[in-house]
């Protein structure tokens, strides 16, 4: 299987992300029988996000599996079938429902290969629906991912483009170590160029969506659709955005970002999650401590979900996560204020 | 008066020659052949002469941290797993060294992981409350109440991918029973009917609390009819009643009928972890227990029923005793870990 073939051309064609999910599921289970999918509502249901969509069928109950609400319960399954040969895919309905499963990710899956001195190893994948815009409120729109990317032993994901989320969960599916993938309920129907072929892309590696000299937006998930949409227009302002997607949080690609605030000197950072303690203070931080440093013409700064649970109504709901307008305001800020 | 002597006679000799012969034996010691009952005695001893080790280095300083110790619960691992074979799996516990042991691991590499060495099972990285042996069929003991439940869903649900002709028995104490982990476990093993063996080791205490005020219904056995799934209680100090039942449990697993729970009602005699100060049950509680000793109990019926002889029982301690005192030499003179490696193995290649 090649590593990420992003350009368009023969054997590539426009599907949505949702799509893009479900063909690397078909083909992962097509090429190694060790590869399952089981989660609430994943078979004859095609899944609460339609994502599963016609894999019952195609590959019967013994390989895509219905199972009864219990998070918990699952996450161990996926624990004891990575350790013992398999190559589960668990589906957490809502990420938000992860909270159910905390032990079994955080004590058992991170752990066990360093635990046991190398001895085990825990090749599972947990793909979680997350984001807020769907109006699903407090409990069904969270963006928890910073949590998991603090635990070592976990490697922790989050594709933006349907091209990124077949080639990373191909990846993830590969890889001996328990990988969190973090899809987004609003990216499912958006489109784009998507290889017919198994690819992976590279697990710890980000993207420079656009090249800048002005600014680096370093955005995740969702953000990096939004940051590239504020470039554009800043661009006819006359503002050079470098855009980079970080797609994996860990292991956090550093030297992708480091050298491009390098070459424009400025930082913004921008995700859904709750602005403290979250991805952008990491980025932050990591510039902050390097050599880098001492390019930077102005402050770092962050842009996060607020400081509150996800609100219902929809005008409090799009204030409490960065949107488009928002970014456009903060990169103007920065490069204005430092030209002052 | 003569006929009735005579048949006085009768009895008596019938009588005895059932106990040179075994012929009045309870039918679960009588299903243990001599060979099986030395190797279960000598794993029993080693257990226990394991565990003094360990307290007994922690209290010279040669082990940090802390430890969960099953002096007197031997007869429930060993019991247990003498109805496995090779082939087949175990999840374990916080308490889990008879376990560890009752699988076939060595001491020596289990004392080395005590003492935090490069030589130990998880090269000094997991300790006393994370010993796997992975090769031997232990997918590790685990530091969360009820954490190894949900993986043996997983590990059964292997086993029926790849078409395997084993089982996996999974240890847990009474108070993971009031876990989330254990009624999901147990219902999700039942619709599928996984090949899993859910050992319960009753030992009356989770940590201080009493089974008897943590739990409403008199048997975590009786926690099975939630379940549609067979649940049996058994005299957990008593090897050959543990081993019966674990017998058919495996059985019943193997012929792809399901999982069972089995409840062995037993007793720590030590306290809960190296903190404990006993203040929540007597002492003489704990001596009513003491005299319920399952190594004594085995050794008396072997005895009484003419199976071992008493030569035959000090050789098996006496070879328990010899593994222990290499598997002291061993750790003691093991390497540690190289500090420069602290972050290797976080992740696999």
């Amino acid at each position: 299987m090649p590593n990420e073939i992003v350009a368009h051309g023969a054997g590539v064609r426009e599907c949505s992300y949702a799509e893009a999910i479900r063909e690397a599921l078909a083909q992962a289970m097509e090429a190694d029988g060790r590869v399952f999918l089981f989660g609430e509502d994943v078979g004859v249901y095609g899944g609460a996000f339609g994502v599963s969509g016609d894999l019952f069928h195609r590959f019967g109950p013994e390989r895509v599996i219905d199972t009864p609400i219990s998070e918990l319960g699952l996450a161990g399954a996926a624990v004891g079938a990575a350790i013992t040969g398999m190559r589960p895919v668990l589906e957490i309905q809502f990420s938000d429902f992860i909270t159910l499963a905390m032990e079994q990710v955080v004590n058992q899956a991170a752990k066990i290969h360093f635990m046991f001195g190398g001895k085990a190893s825990v090749p599972l994948v947990i793909r979680l629906p997350g984001g807020s815009g769907t109006g699903a409120a407090a409990q069904h729109s969270q963006s928890l991912e910073a949590w998991f990317a603090h635990v070592p032993g976990l490697k922790v994901v989050q594709p933006s483009t349907p091209h990124d989320a077949k080639g990373l969960l191909l990846a993830a599916i590969d890889d001996p170590n328990p990988v969190l993938i973090f899809e987004h309920k609003l990216l499912y129907k958006t489109k784009g160029p998507v290889p017919v072929e198994p690819y992976r892309v590279p697990i710890g590696k980000a993207a420079v969506r656009r090249e800048g000299t002005d600014i680096t937006v370093v955005a995740t998930s969702i953000m990096a659709l939004r940051a590239e949409a504020a470039a554009q227009r800043l661009a006819a302002e006359g503002i050079s955005a470098e855009v980079i997607d970080l797609r994996t949080l860990r292991p956090i690609d550093f030297p992708t970002v480091a050298e491009s605030v390098r070459k424009t000197h400025r930082l913004l950072t921008v995700y859904e999650g709750v602005k403290t303690m979250g991805i952008g203070a990491e980025v932050s931080a990591m510039i902050a401590e390097s050599e880098v440093f001492d390019f930077l013409d102005a402050p770092i700064a962050r842009l996060g979900g607020a400081e509150v649970p996800l609100p219902y109504n929809p005008a409090l709901e799009k204030a409490a996560v960065p949107q488009e307008d928002d970014i456009v305001a903060a990169v103007r800020r920065l490069v204005r204020e430092g030209e002052a | 008066m003569d006929q009735l002597d005579g048949k006085r006679d009768a009895i008596a000799m019938t009588t005895e020659l059932q106990i040179r012969t075994g012929a009045n034996q309870r039918p679960e010691l009588a299903a243990l052949d001599d060979d099986v009952l030395r190797a279960a005695l000598l794993k029993m001893h080693l257990i226990r002469r394991f565990e003094e080790t360990a307290e007994d280095s922690y209290a010279r300083g040669l082990v940090h941290g802390t430890m969960h110790l099953s002096i007197g619960q031997e007869a429930s691992a060993v019991g247990a797993v003498l109805a496995l074979e090779p082939k087949d799996y175990i999840l374990s516990t916080h308490r889990g060294h008879g376990h560890c042991i009752a699988k076939g691991a060595d001491p020596g590499r289990m004392l080395a992981e005590f003492f935090g060495k490069e030589t130990g099972y998880c090269r000094g990285r997991g300790g006393s409350m994370h010993i796997a042996d992975v090769e031997g069929g232990n997918l590790g003991a685990n530091g969360i109440v009820g954490g190894g439940l949900p993986i043996a869903v997983g590990v059964g649900m292997s086993l029926r991918a790849q078409k395997r002709d084993s089982v996996c028995m999974v240890f847990f104490g009474d108070g993971a029973t009031n876990e989330g982990a254990f009624h999901e476990a147990l219902n999700m093993a039942s619709i599928w009917r996984l090949p899993i063996v859910f050992l319960c080791e009753n030992n009356k205490y989770g940590m201080s609390m009493d089974v008897g005020r943590a739990m409403a219904v008199a048997n975590v056995a009786d926690r099975a009819a939630a379940y549609a799934i067979p649940g049996v209680s058994v005299d957990g100090n008593d090897l050959p009643a543990v081993a019966a039942a674990a017998r058919a449990a495996v059985e019943r697993a193997r012929a792809g009928d399901g999982p069972s729970l089995v409840e062995c009602k037993t007793y720590r005699i030590r306290g809960h972890s190296k903190s404990d100060r006993n203040l929540y049950r007597t002492r003489q509680e704990i001596e009513e227990w003491r005299d319920r000793d399952p190594i004594r109990r085995l050794e008396d019926e072997l005895l009484r029923h003419d199976r071992l002889s008493r030569e035959e029982l000090r050789v098996i301690a006496e070879r328990a005793e010899q593994q222990i005192t290499a598997a002291v030499e061993f750790a003691g003179t093991s390497p540690d870990p190289r500090v420069d490696e602290l972050t290797r193995d976080v992740y696999a290649d």
